[in-house]
């Protein structure tokens, strides 16, 4: 780390500038592309989109902490210590995403059910009823 | 073999038994990468969140339509501006990273130079934030609980034009296909006066007739929150830049001898805060 110098280190932070200001107009640039803002009419399927912005971002990430952030220089404890919690994300956003669309199912049997109901029973009877309650 | 693992065990007694950093790095600083492991779960609850919510409702407002207006009037240039926000956290990264290696040399003008160049960048992009916010708030009505930006679940023709006028004899009536995000606007009411939704009227392809209905919900607040709490991470950012930037000047740190490692910590923050706009740029704007 305290070897580097000057002009190495002047060498990272210019890689480091070009190889994010690059990613992140790839990123745009498949957004564009893809949701028809470029070519007239042409369009990318999401299932190609996402994956590849999310792997660009991650990359990005990586490329953050072990250089920017010098991880790469870093004790294996230190690094194993900061990086492994992080794997439980991975669960979180399974799980998390999972109920989500859980709930947007419930949701819509909620509301079938709601207007098979509503074409069962004639509306005319409960009308009647709050007649009479008054 | 058993002396072997006597030994390591004995190094290893000797390494953890104080006085020693094990790995390497000085007590502040390891407590700044565990603080930031902290703040990385709170980013990623409030992200994950803001995933369930979305795979919870039939349509989300598309980004590239909510974030499509630049300064000085300019309209319909999806995620241009985010981008230049993006550029300018980049650079801003790339400055602290500099103002670090001047450290490890001992050049003090260096550090203070570029920690500098650092603040100017984090204030620009909090006043390309306030810009963004002031927009949505100010021109668009969004609020924490309002949420304009409605999709079309259905193709269709709208009945009124954008005004909640009928259409004028001859006037070409404007389409609009499923998935199409569209902003409800606010009008003058010409009987009180006062800002009203204009909610137009359309008709779907099956026949049915309908109004433009207001999107999720949680649309709004997820936006303010989740921005603002990044915003919040840069101005406290900005503001430890300048108290360390000037103990910098003030020779402080210089006569710690230790190479400037101090600004090797806000230098982790501000890297980290960088981070975080990856993912908040992934989801909000990309995705």
């Amino acid at each position: 780390m305290a070897d580097l110098d000057i002009e190495a280190g002047k060498k990272v932070v210019f890689k480091g500038l070009i190889l994010l200001g690059v990613i992140t107009i790839i990123e745009v640039m498949i957004a564009l592309v893809g949701n028809g803002h470029i070519i007239e009419g042409f369009h990318l399927p999401k299932l190609i989109m996402y994956p590849a912005m999310i792997g660009f971002s991650l990359y990005k990430a990586y490329f953050i902490v072990f250089e920017f952030m010098h991880m790469r220089y870093e004790m294996q404890g230190l690094m194993r210590s900061v990086l492994l919690p992080t794997t439980l994300l991975i669960w979180a956003v399974i799980a998390f995403f999972q109920e989500g669309s859980a709930w947007k199912h419930r949701r819509e049997q909620i509301k079938t059910w709601n207007t098979e109901q509503a074409n069962q029973k004639p509306s005319t009877p409960p009308a009647k009823e709050i007649e009479g309650a008054k | 073999m058993a002396t072997d693992s006597v030994l390591t065990h004995e190094t290893e007694q000797e390494i953890w038994s104080g006085g020693k950093e094990p790995f390497k790095a000085s007590y502040g600083k390891l407590m700044m990468w565990y603080f930031l492991v902290s703040d990385a779960f709170t980013f990623a609850g409030f992200l994950i969140a803001y995933g369930a919510l979305r795979f919870s409702v039939p349509t989300w407002p598309l980004p590239d339509f909510v974030f499509s207006s630049l300064p000085f009037g300019i309209h319909h240039a999806p995620l241009i501006f985010v981008t230049i926000m993006t550029f300018v956290l980049i650079l801003s990264s790339v400055t602290m990273v500099r103002a670090v290696q001047e450290g490890h040399h001992g050049n003090k003008n260096g550090v203070v130079f570029w920690m500098l160049m650092t603040i100017f960048g984090g204030l620009a992009f909090l006043g390309c934030q306030a810009w963004e916010w002031s927009t949505l708030i100010g021109v668009e009505h969004m609020t924490v609980t309002t949420n304009p930006f409605g999709a079309h679940t259905k193709d269709g023709v709208y009945l009124e034009n954008e005004y909640g006028h009928p259409y004028a004899p001859g006037e070409k009536a404007e389409t609009f296909t499923a998935g199409h995000t569209y902003l409800i606007e606010k009008a003058e009411n010409p009987e009180t006066g006062k800002l009203d939704w204009v909610q137009r009227k359309m008709k779907h392809t099956d026949g049915t007739e309908s109004v433009q209905q207001f999107g999720p919900k949680a649309f709004g607040a997820l936006f303010f929150f989740i921005t603002g709490f990044h915003g919040f991470h840069v101005l406290s950012g900005v503001v430890f830049l300048l108290i360390i930037m000037v103990n910098v000047a003030s020779g402080l740190y210089h006569n710690r001898g230790n190479h400037y490692e101090m600004v090797e910590k806000i230098g982790l923050y501000w890297h980290f805060v960088d981070l975080v706009w990856v993912f908040v740029f992934l989801v909000f704007y990309l995705l």
